[in-house]
């Protein structure tokens, strides 16, 4: 069964991939799509099994490396945490793939399409099923590729395509920390598996190792190593740049992608690592730290934006923040709650926002929205369940799972964990108040859209309308049914030593702390309702006041301009100083290009002999002749008498 | 005086070296290239003819003929190469005809 989740979905990518132009579009599409849902099935009796009747799995599939100490054996790790994840990537995976039959129904390249996202499914289990670094890596970088494919799935754009290098490339500045945490562990512990490390991690603490001439803790820089290869792939803050950008590809991409299952792979590594990361208190605190200033930092940048994928992908970009502060503060049940949670409210945003631009034709700026509430009624309600999970309305799955990153980083009683509280509770209200603002700009006010775009305006096929509605009560009802599972009294017997849960220290926190969030919400929602509703011309006034503030957000704190400035342009001057000077001047000019032009040089003095004229031939001629007759005149021996 | 063998050959030679000269100096007709190279050939038989007279041996004389035979042959080729030449390039000037410059 488990080897059937995993290999579904590749079996899916590959007929849709190989053989997508002879079986067609359509059967593509049913292929890809049935077996994944298939898997997703098998996904939530997997959960049962694992998670509820504690059958943990090591399914040893092939030995992969066998060379000296460096055993890598393929073998799927079916615990708690694997189930979770699985029973997320499939189900949204599912969802998505359904969806995309409505949403890429004009699009000429849906066998390719289809091939891809079942691909990045394959990937994604790989990853989260892994039981070593090897195997982990592997699905790390296999997802990398999927979401190369899938940002530049329109590859005629060219801003797509530069999306989609602009993504791979920042994710190989987090990678390339990543493989060296790999060796790393590999120098330390002589072993790539899961089980041999954490077992033997706790011999290793306070061991030094070299590091580019310093000696350093070991355990510390192997999860800051890890950790940057989590910042790359998740979008933390300093390598955050490309999860915007990636807007470029199709919504359902976004996400299942870039919100609910492949942003989250450094969550679910820092948690699947958590034995390591407790044992290395100064990178947990350096998690945190990022995560609680990726939370403030995108909110911030999401209140001015005005593409609607963008204003939702800063949102991800935030909210994976709070799950890496839960896990800074060894809430690592708090941060996969989170990411479970998150994984439907967010792909309901996405999904409902690719149903907004379904509906206007490609229109993706919110200030060509307005009005639309009466016109798409039902994606009115999908996004309004979404939203109201995401800024944490009671009872909702995203009120349950932040409260408890909020709580949790106010109960770790250190300055870290109160830096991480003021932080998110902040980003909390902000969340709320960029949240509404994009609810009211899209569907409140008056209609700014064109008003043929605007008759035309449907709501979407029951393809895209079914996932819609499951991810909607999965946004609704995950954070009270999964309660007390993640991170309530039932949490040692659910994780069951596949994460370090801290049982028995729980810190009672103040009232004030458990209803601070619930504020913070309803304050953004009042002043978004101010803004957008009953006063809108005030953003703009604002925006004129403050310029240079208003210009700040929206070129996101001028990440972009100073990563450009700092790497991209001396970059491309470096580049543009080899080819040019190094290449062009000094080896090709010297080497193939100046040998031939030496030759042509000669040659062209040897052609002149050539003139043409039949007696100049003739002449040559007689003197060779008059000349070999001399020679052997001479040099036989002379006229014989 | 009487006309010997060195007589033969001093005619000979002159007549031979008119003909290189006619090629050389010749600047316009490609006819004045034939005709030096007919006198060339000319020149030789002179010679054999000479030799031949002067050892009593006739298998000179007889190749004077085969050379006369070989030469009309030669004439009649170059002849039909220079109509054909007129025909495709209007011309049988000598400084004209250098497609082979290079």
């Amino acid at each position: 069964m488990y080897q059937a989740i995993l290999f579904l979905p590749l079996v899916g990518a590959l007929v849709a991939g190989l053989f997508g132009r002879l079986v067609g579009a359509r059967p593509s599409e049913v292929i890809t799509t049935t077996l994944v849902l298939i898997t997703a099935l098998l996904s939530w009796l997997a959960f049962y099994q694992v998670a509820i009747q504690g059958e943990e799995q090591r399914i040893e599939l092939l030995r992969f490396i066998d060379s000296g100490d460096l055993k890598a054996v393929w073998s799927l790790r079916i615990d708690t945490l694997t189930a979770v994840m699985l029973v997320v990537v499939t189900m949204v995976s599912g969802l998505v793939h359904l969806y995309s039959i409505g949403y890429m129904e004009e699009d000429t390249g849906r066998p390719r399409f289809f091939a891809y996202l079942s691909l990045f499914t394959f990937a994604m289990l790989a990853l989260v099923t892994a039981d070593d670094f090897v195997q982990l890596f592997f699905g790390w970088e296999g997802v990398g590729l999927a979401s190369y494919l899938l940002i530049g799935f329109w590859y005629h754009k060219p801003s797509a395509n530069a999306a989609a290098i602009k993504a791979f490339i920042v994710n190989r500045v987090g990678d390339f920390g990543f493989a060296l945490g790999i060796f790393a562990i590999f120098t330390l512990f002589n072993s790539v598996q899961y089980d041999t490390v954490f077992a033997s991690a706790p011999d290793h603490v306070g061991e030094t190792m070299n590091f580019l001439g310093m000696q350093v803790d070991a355990l510390t820089l192997i999860c800051l190593l890890l950790f940057m290869g989590a910042m790359g792939k998740s979008a933390q803050f300093l390598l955050h740049t490309w999860l915007p950008d990636a807007m470029e590809g199709p919504t359902p991409v976004s996400a299942l992608i870039h919100a609910a299952t492949m942003v989250t792979a450094g969550v679910f590594m820092v948690a699947r690592l958590s034995p390591l990361y407790e044992l290395a208190p100064i990178a947990l605190g350096f998690v945190a730290i990022i995560g609680a200033t990726t939370a403030f930092f995108a909110a911030t940048v999401g209140l001015v934006q005005t593409d609607i994928k963008r204003v939702v992908a800063y949102s991800t970009c935030s909210q994976l923040g709070y799950m890496f502060a839960a896990e800074g503060v060894g809430a690592y049940g708090a941060g996969m709650f989170h990411l479970f949670t998150h994984a439907s409210f967010k792909a309901l945003l996405f999904l409902g926002a690719g149903a907004v631009i379904h509906a206007l034709h490609h229109e993706q700026d919110l200030r060509r929205m307005g009005a639309l509430r009466k016109v798409l009624p039902f994606t009115w309600a999908m996004m309004l369940v979404g939203t109201l999970s995401l800024t944490g309305f009671p009872f909702t799955a995203g009120f349950v799972s932040k409260d408890a990153i909020i709580e949790a980083t106010y109960a770790a009683q250190s300055w870290v964990g109160n830096y991480a509280f003021v932080l998110t509770l902040f980003a909390a209200m902000l969340t709320s108040f960029y949240s509404w603002r994009l609810m009211f700009l899209a569907f409140e006010g008056k209609p700014r859209e064109p008003k043929e775009v605007l008759e035309h305006a449907h709501e979407p096929p029951w393809t895209m309308g079914v996932p819609l509605v499951i991810l909607a009560l999965g946004a609704l009802l995950t954070g009270g049914l999964f309660f007390h599972l993640f991170i309530g009294a039932g949490q040692a017997e659910f994780w069951r030593g596949s994460l370090v849960t801290h049982t028995g220290e729980h810190h009672e926190v103040p009232v004030w702390v458990m209803l601070a969030p619930t504020f913070a919400m309803a304050a953004g929602f009042a002043v978004a309702w101010y803004f957008y509703i009953t006063n809108p011309l005030v953003p703009f006034g604002l925006a004129k006041r403050f310029r240079g503030a208003y210009l700040f957000l929206l070129n996101a704190w001028y990440f972009d301009a100073l990563y450009d400035a700092l790497f991209v342009r001396p970059a491309k001057r470096l580049g543009r100083f080899l080819w040019k000077t190094g290449d062009g001047t000094i080896i090709d000019g010297i080497g193939p290009d100046g040998i031939a032009a030496r030759v042509i040089d000669i040659t062209n003095r040897v052609v002149k002999l050539q003139t043409g004229y039949i007696y100049h031939y003739a002449f040559v001629m007689l003197i060779g002749v008059a000349l070999l007759i001399t020679y052997f005149i001479f040099a036989m021996g002379g006229l014989k008498p | 005086m009487t006309i010997g063998l060195s007589h033969y050959l001093t005619v000979a030679a002159i007549m031979f070296t008119l003909g290189i000269f006619g090629i050389f100096l010749n600047r316009k007709n490609v006819i004045v290239i034939l005709m030096s190279i007919e006198l060339m050939l000319l020149a030789v038989n002179i010679n054999l003819v000479a030799f031949s007279a002067f050892h009593g041996d006739l298998v000179g004389q007889i190749f004077a003929m085969i050379v006369l035979t070989v030469a009309a042959a030669e004439a009649a080729i170059g002849l039909a190469i220079i109509v054909v030449t007129f025909r495709n390039r209007g011309t049988i000037d000598v400084t004209e005809i250098d497609l082979l410059k290079g």
